[in-house]
């Protein structure tokens, strides 16, 4: 069984990990000039529950601090192939993995059976559709997953709390009520309330799965301005149902369509000028 | 037209007949009602002139007017003791691991069913349980306040059992998965999460249980409590406030002892009817106590369904 | 607007702990939550273990009593009455107390309890339903042994003045009164869980018997009953269940004499009563009197096991899918 001090250290021939996919260079992309290395990739990604294929040979790199977005119609796989990195598949029986995602710079397959799911959900964070605070205080919220560290210092924890309610955009909201209980905020405070929860912990990759679905659209902007902020401190991978949320806030997009991968591209030009028809078919609007 | 006339003549039956059956349904319904209004007048008409402070601090007595409840009252409590410190770990403990561990299998299936079956097994079944596996076997337990909490302690076990998977159920998996999403195991979701939010669905079932212990007479007479007790377990003072430090040195388990129900079935078995008046007396507390923890449990119910928003 | 503010987007300067330097090791923590579950299986299979302690001791305890008293005298003899010189082994006097007093109960349970439940599903109003349906349940709060005195010393008396303007004189123990209590104490049993199978019943089918003019007591007899059949029957055998095993009632106010018969007018003892009328005494352990508790109560897990069981294969086969 992997042991956490056994991760290996951070691979220096970046050509092995730092290599952009050859269908993302265009010309003319600022951002692209600095060649962000790869995060996280998936190598023949399966996984289905008892005998149903839910995810097929799913193939795709995920950048270093860009905002991958992940669209397509109901059922198409998105969600599950959100939940494969943080390995929620696990609370649930008869599933089971085939493939790799390999995580890096530490260059360990995080589905492998060897490794330790809870090492890998204090690595890989996740907001969920219908925002879930904990019945307890805003701080205790945002406290949760340092105490689950060992952090006891009441000081260090003040701090921490204080820090990724500021991230989350909550802190001068949350800050005269840390004490009172979660469920009383709106629904989109909530929501805050829950990616400050996960912020805490200083992840390496935030997974969004469709977290504006239930929101109103005051609240739907302002997480929306969070994503993208956010990107410069933590790699995320966005699921939305939203078309026009994908096309305003990630750096790429992939389209999935019955669990594979049909096209993935550079966000403008996916809705620009798709490669796939079935992609162009998705996006105006044609099924869906 | 004849049709029409025997049309409505046909409803007006039927309409009779509808408001005939629910006059039926609420008689049925008073009929209930007011035998326990008849039941608890009659003894509380007959008990509350005996109840006193004398009563509630005197032993028994074979003079009917100088008998008491001190015994009684005083080994309910104890026995009350023994129970909760038996059913609630048990009981909690076997309901998260059916809900949150379990797999679902025959191995799982075949404990669902003993617990659903021992919740039907009547009473006077637990005492000749405790009688041949407690009392008279090797575990020699003897006739003890340890036996009769013990023996009550398990035949309220699946009702606990019961409402621990009842609370738990309620709970729902988003708040799992995100304690699960922070890094949390499945005990520290468990003991952080699960048991802190169900603890009011818990506690709410053990009284329940706790108040049908309370009035539990057969187990305890088959395991043995005697009626004439006139003395209290090792470490509990005669004299008020009945609670010394000795009582930690815990050798009031091994105490012979009686209890309430026991005492009142004990009183309504003589002859003479002053006897019977301190039986009426002793059923009055009876009462109190049950209807009470029973209200507390309903309250603290709808307290809980106001308070916690899923 | 809110402008977030980039800079307080990088991590902060005090490092957290990052996952694993702090925490317990990967395979220390996994040992731990093994160890938890079995503590928390072994919790769980306490059940079992009650279960096989019960059916155990009285298995052992009869074993020995009826290889002194032989099984078939046991099930037919007429005669209970094993504390005595000459010693007589059947067990009918006891099952005709206890089948008696039974059938009592459930002739005022069944029908008071069932149409109680229709009244409170269809025809209350939802105020009325929530404070009545919690009140009668009160009836099962009450301790057996307060309804035993209140067979005994209110019901036999009332009675008695009854059947005196009858002409007939009722004993002062009689398995009447005690039937009669028993079947108000299970009412609640009965209606509670029979209301629950009714309410259960989706509006669209009441609302389909309604759309053809029937009235309520017609659709609540020949839609929403048959409908709720499972649950009614379930309800119907927790209460033949209760009554039979019920003690208190029957030890104090039916009588302590084992006697063949139905008449409810005559004081008879039923299979608790006697395991009752035993434990009372003195009697040395190991000797065929102690050894005949565990039998009546064998027979009277066989009982209710049965109806249990029997219960359980009704639900399933008439399980409802709407």
């Amino acid at each position: 069984m992997m042991k956490v001090s056994n991760w290996p250290k951070p691979a220096r021939n970046r050509a092995e990990n730092g290599a952009v996919p050859a269908a993302l260079t265009s010309a003319g992309e600022d951002e692209m000039a600095t060649e962000p290395p790869v995060k996280a990739e998936a190598k023949h990604l399966s996984f289905s529950y008892g005998s149903f294929r839910a995810l097929k040979d799913i193939n795709i790199r995920i950048l270093q601090n860009r905002v991958t977005a992940l669209i397509g119609p109901s059922g198409c796989g998105k969600s599950t192939f959100l939940r494969c990195f943080n390995r929620m598949h696990d609370l649930y029986p008869n599933s089971s993995y085939e493939g790799q995602i390999t995580l890096y710079p530490q260059n360990i397959n995080i589905i492998g059976p060897k490794v330790d799911p809870i090492e890998v959900r204090m690595r890989v964070g996740m907001v969920f559709q219908k925002p879930n605070p904990f019945p307890k205080s805003i701080y205790e919220n945002v406290a949760y997953g340092l105490r689950l560290r060992g952090v006891r210092n009441r000081k260090l924890l003040d701090q921490k709390v204080e820090e990724a309610l500021k991230s989350a955009a909550i802190w001068d909201e949350a800050k005269d009520r840390l004490h009172q209980s979660a469920s009383k905020l709106s629904g989109g405070q909530q929501q805050r309330l829950c990616i400050a929860r996960a912020l805490a912990t200083d992840p390496e990759i935030l997974a969004f799965d469709e977290p504006t679905s239930a929101l109103d659209p005051m609240a739907t902007s302002r997480i929306e301005e969070l994503v993208s902020a956010l990107r410069e401190r933590v790699t995320i991978i966005i699921v939305t149902h939203n078309m026009q949320q994908a096309a305003r806030v990630s750096d790429f997009t992939a389209f999935m369509y019955l669990g594979e991968l049909i096209e993935f591209g550079v966000t403008d030009k996916m809705f620009t000028n798709p490669s796939n028809k079935l992609t162009e078919e998705y996006i105006t609007g044609r099924f869906g | 037209m004849a049709a029409d006339h025997d049309l409505r003549a046909l409803i007006a039956r039927r309409k009779a007949a509808d408001v005939i059956f629910g006059a039926l349904g609420a008689l049925s319904i008073a009929i209930g009602l007011l035998t326990l209004g008849a039941l608890l007048f009659d003894l509380i008409r007959t008990g509350w002139p005996r109840l006193s402070w004398e009563f509630f601090t005197s032993f028994p007595s074979r003079r009917a007017g100088q008998a008491g409840i001190l015994s009684a009252w005083v080994g309910s409590t104890l026995i009350m003791i023994v129970t909760m410190c038996t059913a609630l770990p048990l009981g909690v403990a076997a309901g998260i691991y059916l809900e949150e561990y379990a797999p679902k299998n025959w191995f799982t299936a075949i404990i669902e069913v003993n617990i659903a079956n021992l919740a039907g097994v009547p009473s006077i079944i637990w005492g000749l349980m405790a009688l041949g596996l407690f009392v008279h076997s090797t575990l020699d337990l003897g006739t003890s306040i340890r036996t009769a909490g013990l023996t009550l302690g398990l035949l309220v076990l699946p009702i606990v059992i019961i409402s621990t998977r009842e609370a738990i159920r309620s709970i729902p998996q988003s708040i799992r998965e995100a304690s699960y999403a922070c890094g949390a195991t499945q005990w520290q979701t468990t003991w952080h999460h699960v048991i802190p939010y169900a603890m009011g669905g818990i506690l709410t079932g053990s009284i329940i249980g706790l108040s049908r212990a309370i009035g539990e007479t057969a187990p305890l007479i088959t395991i043995g409590a005697l009626s004439y007790i006139a003395y209290l377990p090792e470490g509990m003072s005669e004299t008020p406030p009945f609670l010394t430090w000795r009582f930690w040195k815990f050798q009031w388990l091994g105490s012979g002892y009686t209890a309430l129900p026991i005492q009142m079935f004990n009183w309504i078995s003589r002859p003479d009817r002053r006897f019977h008046e301190n039986a009426a007396a002793a059923g009055v507390i009876l009462i109190l106590m049950t209807l009470s923890m029973n209200a507390i449990a309903i309250f603290l119910r709808y307290r809980l369904r106001k308070r916690v928003q899923w | 607007m809110t402008t977030i503010d980039s800079s307080l987007a990088q991590p902060g300067a005090a490092k957290v702990p990052s996952a694993g330097r702090f925490a317990p090791r990967g395979r220390v923590r996994r040992m731990k939550e093994k160890v938890i579950e079995f503590f928390l299986m072994l919790a769980a299979l306490s059940s079992v273990a009650i279960t096989l302690g019960i059916v155990g001791v009285l298995v052992y305890e009869s074993i020995t009593f009826f290889r002194h008293a032989g099984l078939t005298n046991f099930l037919t003899d007429t005669q209970w009455t094993p504390l005595f010189e000459n010693a007589r082994y059947g067990i009918l006097p006891l099952l005709s107390g206890t089948i008696t007093t039974t059938l009592i109960a459930l002739a005022v349970a069944m029908p008071l309890g069932t149409i109680a439940a229709i009244w409170l599903s269809e025809y209350a109003p939802y105020r009325v339903r929530e404070i009545l349906k919690p009140t009668l349940e009160l009836l099962g709060a009450v301790p057996t042994v307060v309804y035993g005195y209140f067979a005994l010393l209110f019901v036999t008396p009332l009675l008695q003045k009854l059947f005196l303007q009858l002409g007939v004189d009722l004993p002062g123990f009689n398995m009447l009164s005690a039937g009669l209590v028993i079947g108000i104490m299970i009412i609640p049993y009965v209606s509670s869980l029979s209301e629950d199978a009714m309410h259960a019943v989706p509006m669209h089918i009441r609302e389909g018997s309604y759309a053809m003019g029937a009235t309520r007591v017609q659709t609540a007899l020949r839609v929403i009953l048959p409908a709720s059949f499972s649950g009614v029957t379930a309800a119907y055998i927790l209460g033949i269940s209760r009554a039979i095993g019920e003690t208190m009632v029957v030890a104090v106010a039916a009588g302590m004499q084992p006697k063949v018969t139905m008449n409810p007018l005559e004081p008879a003892a039923t299979i608790t009563a006697y395991i009752v009328q035993v434990s009372l005494g003195d009697l040395p352990h190991g000797s065929v009197g102690y050894q005949s508790i565990f039998a009546a109560g064998l027979a009277l897990m066989a009982m209710t096991l049965a109806f249990n069981i029997g219960g359980y294969v009704l639900r399933k086969r008439y399980r409802e899918a709407y």
